[in-house]
């Protein structure tokens, strides 16, 4: 009963104020900035994919790892950036996230997805790849997927970073990145990131890289306001 | 049971079954072994030094055991025929003396074999297995894991680094577990998918594995030798021919081990160096 009458006052001081601000709540602010590094990041390897012919011939240029992915202008690349407090849960959208196992990489490496939202993985290859996303929260579990199979429908119930490798090729690496907020970004070559349709709020952003772990920063976003805020990872060339 | 009889009778009936089997035999017999005297499938060429031994082995074990195959099918084809004869009253004939004296015979002959082979074929293996590689020999460290080969050159410094199986991180590269940022010697280690190595230069291996047990076979090196998880165990051999080679895990390691390979390139000294270099440029 009491708990009925507080939701009840709840709703009340929402409407209340949303009609205080003389309107409901536009969600147009937004956060962007960019991420970037100091000191010299490790040199990314090339990898040599030579027992595995179908997949080399893919590549005129070899793959590199992508544990510390670089840009121009120190920017730091596939930093997960993502409304971490502050923001109110979202339903999981019913667009669905595609992961492609293709010339023996896992495309994007870094791939972030919503609670609940549908994963479907495909292997685009002439050979057979076996998935193992490394879960530790939610349940871990290994397919194998010889080529040309049907792609394997999946998702995650819980927030989670997840490492995901290859059984059968040992140097394909990549993340699956579990968010409860429907507000993230990758970063991309120029490590710049863009969190938009935010309503006025205080929130704390996070921006996570999978060597050098997670950022914070609170931000008070007003309405329509864009904010500006930047990170900076320390990186150790070893 | 009409199958055998009227097959029998194929051949006029009573007792001409014994004599279709010792044909057949023979003729089995014969062309297998026609087979391998023309080598109609035989090894890829041998490449190196200590391959010759072990195919001239190969040659001794196949003409010894060869030889007595033929005699031995060849006796059960003449008893099938001779014991085919069903008249009845007919005495069985048998060894003079019985079998006791065939018997031993056979286990003379095959014994002497077998023990030749053994002490002659002890030399070939003494020779891969049991000689320590020499001082000058280019060292190399391989690691298998599920389901790849990974190779290590000590680099410019000639020194290798410490190796520590919790540094292990694939996505990194980092195979070996090495720690360069507290080790100086690892950090101008070279890792390969690739062994590639200098003709005529003797090549010393360390084999270790990440996981389970693996194996190292190259077929025209005439080498193969198991990894064993925990041991580190050394190899060595000395490649008289440049070319590319394949390396192929002989052990069933798990669900990828069809896929478990690698490349043995046999280089000129001069593009094994421009390799090494290139790789340390990396």
């Amino acid at each position: 009963m009491t708990a009925k009458l507080a939701l009840l006052l709840a709703g009340v001081f929402v409407v209340g104020s949303a009609v205080g601000a003389g309107a409901p709540a536009p969600a147009s602010g937004s956060i962007s900035g960019k991420v970037t590094y100091t000191g010299t990041p490790p040199k990314m390897k090339p990898i040599d994919m030579a027992k595995e012919p179908s997949c080399a011939k893919q590549h005129t240029t070899p793959v590199m790892t992508e544990n510390v992915a670089t840009g121009p202008d120190s920017a730091l690349q596939y930093v997960v950036v993502f409304i971490s407090a502050g923001d109110t849960a979202a339903a999981a959208p019913s667009e669905v996230v595609r992961y492609d196992q293709k010339g023996c990489q896992y495309l994007p490496h870094v791939l972030p997805m919503q609670v609940g939202q549908v994963l479907q993985i495909f292997n685009d290859d002439q050979t057979s790849h076996n998935i193992h996303p490394l879960a530790k929260v939610n349940p871990e579990w290994n397919k194998s997927q010889p080529a040309g199979s049907a792609p394997i429908n999946t998702g995650y119930d819980k927030p989670e970073f997840i490492p995901v490798k290859c059984n059968i090729h040992p140097w394909m690496h990549g993340y699956f990145v579990v968010l409860s907020t429907s507000h993230y970004a990758v970063t991309g070559q120029d490590g710049g990131f863009s969190l938009k349709g935010l309503p006025a709020g205080k929130y704390t952003v996070t921006a996570w890289q999978e060597q050098y772990g997670t950022q914070t920063q609170d931000v008070t976003v007003g309405a329509g306001e864009t904010k500006g805020v930047n990170f900076v990872f320390k990186a150790l060339p070893y | 049971m009409w199958f055998p009889g009227s097959f029998g009778a194929l051949f006029g009936g009573r007792g001409e079954m014994g004599k279709v089997f010792a044909i057949v035999l023979t003729l089995i017999t014969v062309i297998s072994i026609a087979f391998f005297a023309m080598r109609t499938w035989w090894l890829p060429p041998n490449i190196s030094t200590t391959g010759v031994a072990v195919d001239r082995q190969l040659e001794e074990t196949l003409i010894g055991t060869g030889v007595l195959f033929l005699a031995g099918q060849l006796m059960l084809g003449c008893f099938a025929w001779t014991a085919s004869d069903k008249t009845k009253g007919r005495k069985i004939k048998s060894f003079p003396g019985g079998a006791t004296p065939l018997v031993t015979a056979a286990i003379l002959v095959v014994g002497i074999e077998v023990f030749t082979l053994t002490f002659v074929g002890s030399k070939a293996w003494g020779a891969i297995y049991l000689t320590p590689a020499d001082a000058s020999a280019l060292k190399i460290d391989v690691q298998a894991e599920q389901f790849a080969f990974y190779f290590r050159y000590p680099g410019p410094d000639g020194k290798f680094g410490g190796v520590h199986p919790e540094k292990i991180d694939d996505g990194s590269a980092n195979y070996f577990g090495l720690d360069p940022a507290n080790d100086e010697a690892a950090r101008d280690d070279i890792v390969a998918a690739s062994l590639v190595v200098p003709i005529n230069r003797q090549i010393a291996l360390t084999l270790h594995s990440k996981d389970v047990g693996h194996s190292f076979y190259v077929r025209e090196l005439r080498v193969q030798q198991d990894f064993v998880p925990g041991l580190d165990i050394p190899l060595h051999f000395t490649a008289v021919q440049t070319g590319k080679y394949e390396i192929v895990c002989t052990q069933l390691c798990g669900l990828g081990h069809y896929n478990m390979k690698a490349y043995l390139e046999v280089k000129s000294e001069e593009d094994f160096e421009q390799w090494l270099k290139a790789q340390a440029g990396q």
